[in-house]
């Protein structure tokens, strides 16, 4: 038997082992096959009621490939290493924000620590 | 207007007596107006009884018809008021079985009530005895009267803003034992559920406030767990508070101490609470930025019978229209009734907005729902780890799956039971968006993750063997 250790987490996929670059290629590859529109967030601080991350650039709107949303998230890690980055996708369908998950952490021990 | 073999004659004088329902009520010429509320009824007739004839007795009795003509009859317009059987569609396979189109005029109902509608639709109807059975199997509601109702409080899409959750089903559990906890200890199983990795944790439908554990004390120390397990987690928690009660001033007072202890959501039991104090509940949520989550006791009293009462997804779009965030749709896989294709059929209906009829989903009429809120559908009753690539393949991201037992049976306890279910969860939702088969690799998918998650690798080896294959009662 195991005591659950307290840890802090960052929504969807958070619960899986640190995303890969291939796995974050992979999922990204699904926002773009999905038709959402892929961006690139980043924040100090990972508080669930803060709602607004900063945007890195503008939503890229004009028909990216995997390789350009990567590029952007890459970017946004070097110039930002101490935030945390998430990708998120929005449906101007639905006219609202549908995917999110966190791609880079705080190297330092304030956020995520590794277990496994 | 050709639609009707007589029209009410008010010049023609008034004429006593029992005369037949068909001559009135049974138009097979009329084309339902885009105004019209529709119904499609299975009737079961009494030998003897024609088809016409028992069809024309439900459009007359559930609305402007009794058995013998009155006097009062010719001091209004029947042919604006009444209800018309406008088609008949025998039950392959079923004697004396049949399919009854009845199209009610808008007039008939108040602006923004489903307690007057369903009064109308369900009423002494019945009970009418030349029916051996009937059931109600879907209506249409037309724009026109949708647009008098509030509907869901938030909706899915601001409910996900609000807590903050994207791209997946959410995760949620009932707090066992049913009934007989303290305040406290109840609290603490919640607490430990959602350091797990849970997103709510659920109120059992008949806590309300029982002399074990009255609801103030209920509501302050699960508020506690609320705000310590977001605090240290850093994702946004809430537990079904439920605010069922005996009348709608305590319902509304209980609603009123979750919204001042900041709780995200309460709960409410549509058909036991009833419509009115739905719908009143439901307007409260939306005016105070509470979400609002519906269980549905005493569904199955009304909808199991397949040639008597009301289809579930007759329910189902009710409530849409007086009002939550969730409901319980049954899981398809789990414990509870439910075939799949039925199922998906009513929770496109409770989702979507615009559902085609589709009638191998037994979807009778095609339903535009005009902007209205979407409700998310709650898969809850039985389910356990293994079910994970299923229910994520089945219900889609827009979905709370809650696990009571496959959580809280958990060999270490509720935390590693709970986080079991999330990376069982987020590895399907992974594995999906990268392109895998769910139904083909689940198995595979659930034992990569179970290498590096020792609580996935526990919570599979208790429940591998369980298994609930029934055949469903209710069938297309």
């Amino acid at each position: 038997m195991k005591t659950l250790p307290k840890e802090r987490r960052f929504e969807t996929l958070s619960y899986l082992p640190p995303l890969t670059d291939e796995q974050i290629r992979r999922q990204i590859q699904y926002i773009l096959a999905q038709g959402y529109i892929a961006a690139v967030e980043f924040n100090e601080k990972s508080d669930p009621t803060e709602y607004y991350w900063t945007m890195w650039k503008l939503p890229l709107f004009k028909n990216p490939d995997v390789q350009d949303v990567l590029q952007e998230v890459n970017e946004c890690r070097s110039e930002y290493p101490d935030n945390y980055v998430r990708v998120v996708g929005f449906d101007n369908i639905k006219q609202c924000q549908v995917l999110s998950f966190v791609v880079h952490k705080p190297s330092s021990n304030t956020g995520f620590q590794q277990r496994y | 207007m050709s639609y009707s073999p007589t029209r009410t004659q008010s010049k023609a004088g008034y004429d006593a007596g029992v005369k037949d329902y068909k001559l009135t009520y049974y138009t097979p010429d009329y084309t339902p107006k885009d105004t019209d509320i529709l119904a499609a009824f299975r009737v079961t007739a009494q030998p003897g009884v024609p088809y016409e004839e028992a069809g024309a007795a439900v459009a007359a009795e559930s609305s402007t018809g009794t058995w013998t003509t009155v006097w009062t009859d010719l001091l209004t317009d029947l042919d604006r008021y009444k209800g018309r059987c406008y088609d008949i569609e025998p039950v392959p396979g079923e004697e004396n079985q049949f399919f009854a189109y009845i199209a009610y005029p808008l007039d008939l109902f108040e602006e923004g009530s489903v307690t007057n509608l369903l009064t109308s639709l369900v009423g002494n109807v019945f009970g009418f005895k030349a029916l051996k059975a009937l059931r109600l199997e879907d209506i249409r509601i037309p724009v026109a009267y949708l647009k008098t109702f509030q509907g869901p409080p938030h909706g899915i899409q601001v409910e996900r803003d609000k807590i903050n959750k994207y791209g997946r089903p959410l995760l949620g559990c009932t707090i066992k034992p049913k009934l007989g906890l303290s305040a406290k200890n109840y609290g603490r199983a919640v607490y430990e559920c959602l350091r797990g990795g849970l997103d709510f944790t659920k109120d059992d439908e008949n806590i309300n406030s029982q002399p074990f554990q009255r609801w103030r004390d209920r509501f302050l120390f699960v508020a506690d767990a609320i705000h310590k397990s977001q605090a240290e987690t850093g994702e946004i928690k809430g537990h079904y508070l439920n605010v069922t009660a005996a009348t709608c001033e305590e319902m509304l007072e209980r609603a009123a101490f979750a919204k001042e202890l900041d709780m995200p959501i309460v709960m409410h039991d549509f058909l036991t609470g009833g419509f009115t104090a739905n719908t009143t509940l439901a307007k409260y949520c939306r005016a105070n930025g509470l979400l609002l989550h519906i269980h549905r006791a005493m569904h199955a009293v009304i909808d199991r019978q397949k040639n008597h009462g009301i289809h579930f997804r007759v329910l189902s779009k009710c409530l849409r229209m007086s009002g939550g965030d969730h409901i319980h749709t049954g899981t398809v896989v789990g414990k509870l009734e439910g075939d799949k294709a039925i199922t998906l059929g009513f929770i496109d209906l409770l989702r979507e907005n615009y559902v085609e009829q589709d009638r191998s989903r037994g979807v009778f009429f095609t339903q535009d729902w005009a902007s209205m809120p979407g409700v998310m559908a709650v898969a809850s009753g039985g389910i356990h780890v293994w079910h994970m690539p299923a229910l994520v393949e089945i219900f889609g991201d827009d979905s709370v799956l809650q696990f009571g037992g496959g959580t809280l049976g958990h060999p270490w306890g509720n935390a590693p039971g709970a986080t079991a279910n999330r990376v069982a969860l987020e590895a399907c939702v992974q594995a999906r968006n990268e392109g895998r088969d769910l139904t083909r690799e689940g198995g595979d998918i659930l034992r990569e993750a179970c290498k590096w998650s020792p609580e996935l690798a526990v919570a599979c080896e208790v429940w591998k063997e369980i298994k609930f294959e029934f055949e469903a009662v209710d069938t297309v």
